[in-house]
């Protein structure tokens, strides 16, 4: 692509605008992060704190039961994932591999189940959950996060075992293991960097999630970070703003770092355009 | 795809045509079950008890029995002028955040499909909206808005353009306000989906355009945009039907107010049914929103069989 002097100049600069638009907001909760409660009363703020301090770090710990719910967050994090990852692994290796009208369905139940208004879910599982004695509970909050996080898992998924050429399971078929065994020692192995990819990202989608744990969560100590958050605002939309953005800081960490690990395989070579076939 | 020259016969007799597809078999069944039960008992289940819902009195904390009410709530919710003022207010915030987002998308990727110096860095920024958790972003945006301490209010001072006002409060800005951060939140997701988009562009075909001398737009126009098409629908039909579920971003920036002007159809619903209880009343909204949502999916697969692209 041949481009003017004039027109590089104006991309750059579009460039830098859209970076700009793209990153002040978290610089600025960064910066209110590490800001004294005498500058945020002040009426003119600045990008670098004045005199930076952790206090509002501290403040928030003292306020709400952070590091409890960071450890409620985590355990339906990983449970979720972990969940997730093993039931969603078969099933999606069915739909790769076999045409049938279950895999049909199964498709279709992931394009369908992206655009249901969760109130309309949310509801019936409230009822169920609450006879089955799972309200307030890490288990309930794990088995509807299992669920949810099931359609963008399989679509992954079916993409990776599709990369598995069927002709290598063929072979082990023919040099006389089982079906079971082709699958352990020739199918997984290949599949395990994109089941660890789709655990990843199953991991943040349970993590960042809100409207299901606002729900079924009922008493401060088993709620998760999200939830948690929003305890920092008043009844009256009132913030206390130097503990919540501290706060909002730390709980947004570990999804900021695990999804610069996994980023490259969901934005599918994003910006890998400079070599293209 | 590998063709398979004697073709063998499973046990329920289809022809085997590749070695990539193979007919289904009853060993599959072990396979599948695992996720097949969490699915129908978590997710189709409940779907359909929801809409079984919606036409009974169910509401929570009563002792008596749930009755079936046949169509009133319904008929109810025909006369409800607050709920169709906040289904109005989902719309506009449906399509006020995903059109701008569209084209601000677009714009992003075509600069991100050249080769820039910066383009690494505009990888890992462009990645934090998606990132993070919904009710961060809202956190964020409260603080960008705050009118005394936050960055909006004390640029336009530097900038002696007034001293700002309160945007998430006030009558008429709120929801602009609010639709602003629904555009950041998720720019991600639809530069990347037309980044992919891009990558089926030709070329030679580019090349070409331009060795005839046709400027950048009309190479846009008649080399880019006819490839990009598919995905731009499937994109922007997706993301009108996550925008117009969407929860926790406004939950947390404004609760609905002020005077429920960014009062979006879930929260309405959520209040419904998680302040007062009215379960049936709750669900007959879900089941309205669910009749828009199928226009709008019904609007997405006639785009994409048009398209013609399996993308």
């Amino acid at each position: 692509m041949r481009t003017s002097t004039g027109g590089r100049v104006g991309q750059y600069a579009a460039l830098l605008g859209y970076l700009v638009f793209l990153a002040f907001p978290f610089l600025w909760l960064v910066s209110t992060a590490f800001k004294s409660p005498r500058e945020l009363g002040s009426l003119h703020p600045t990008w670098i704190p004045r005199d930076p301090t952790l206090d509002n770090f501290r403040q928030a710990f003292d306020e709400q039961p952070l590091l409890r719910a960071a450890g409620n967050s985590l355990l339906a994090a990983l449970g979720a994932a972990l969940i997730a990852v093993l039931i969603a692994t078969p099933l999606a290796y069915v739909m790769a591999r076999h045409r049938s009208r279950l895999s049909r369905a199964a498709t279709g139940w992931v394009v369908v189940s992206q655009a249901f208004p969760l109130v309309l879910v949310i509801i019936p599982l409230f009822l169920v959950l609450k006879n089955l004695r799972l309200i307030n509970s890490q288990a309930g909050l794990v088995m509807v996060y299992v669920v949810w996080a099931l359609p963008f898992a399989l679509w992954m998924l079916v993409g990776y075992v599709r990369a598995v050429p069927a002709e290598l399971e063929e072979a082990a078929a023919v040099d006389g293991a089982g079906r079971l065994r082709t699958l352990v020692s020739v199918t997984a192995p290949l599949l395990t960097p994109g089941i660890v990819a789709t655990g990843l990202f199953a991991f943040i989608t349970a993590w960042n999630e809100f409207f299901f744990a606002l729900v079924l969560l009922k008493t401060p100590e088993k709620q998760t970070l999200p939830v948690v958050l929003t305890h920092f605002i008043g009844a009256e939309g009132v913030a206390d703003l130097g503990p919540l953005a501290a706060a909002s800081f730390l709980a947004t960490l570990p999804s900021l770092v695990v999804f610069a690990i996994i980023q490259r395989r969901i934005t599918g070579g994003m910006m890998a355009g400079a070599v293209k076939s | 795809m590998t063709v398979v020259t004697a073709t063998k016969r499973s046990a329920q007799g289809a022809p085997r045509a590749d070695g990539a597809l193979r007919p289904p078999d009853r060993g599959a069944w072990f396979l599948v079950l695992p996720a097949l039960i969490p699915i129908l008992v978590l997710s189709v289940g409940p779907l359909l008890y929801g809409i079984t819902l919606a036409f009974t009195d169910a509401q929570s904390g009563r002792t008596e029995p749930t009755k079936w009410i046949g169509g009133l709530n319904f008929q109810d919710l025909l006369h409800d002028t607050l709920f169709w003022e906040s289904f109005r207010i989902g719309l506009v915030w449906a399509v006020g955040v995903t059109v701008p987002q569209f084209l601000l998308a677009l714009g992003l990727a075509l600069l991100l499909d050249q080769d820039l110096r910066m383009r690494w860095l505009a990888r890992a920024l462009a990645i934090i909206p998606w990132a993070m958790p919904e009710v961060v972003v809202g956190v964020m945006w409260r603080l960008v808005y705050n009118p005394d301490a936050g960055v909006l209010n004390e640029t336009l001072r530097d900038l002696g353009l007034g001293d700002g006002r309160d945007w998430l409060s006030g009558l008429g800005t709120a929801l602009p306000a609010v639709i602003v951060v629904g555009v950041w939140a998720g720019m991600p997701q639809t530069t990347v989906a037309l980044l992919a988009g891009l990558q089926n562009t030709p070329r030679e075909l580019h090349e070409a355009a331009a060795m005839d001398g046709a400027g950048a737009w009309r190479r846009f126009w008649t080399v880019t945009w006819p490839t990009l098409r598919p995905v731009a629908l499937a994109i922007t039909a997706l993301n009108l039907i996550w925008n117009f579920n969407s929860f926790a971003l406004v939950y947390v920036l404004t609760s609905g107010g002020p005077g429920g002007r960014t009062r979006l159809p879930m929260l309405f619903a959520y209040e419904e049914a998680f302040r007062y209880g009215q379960f049936g009343y709750a669900a007959a909204m879900g089941c309205v929103m669910v009749a828009v949502i199928s226009v709008l999916l019904a609007l997405f697969l006639v785009g994409r069989l048009r398209g013609g692209d399996d993308a």
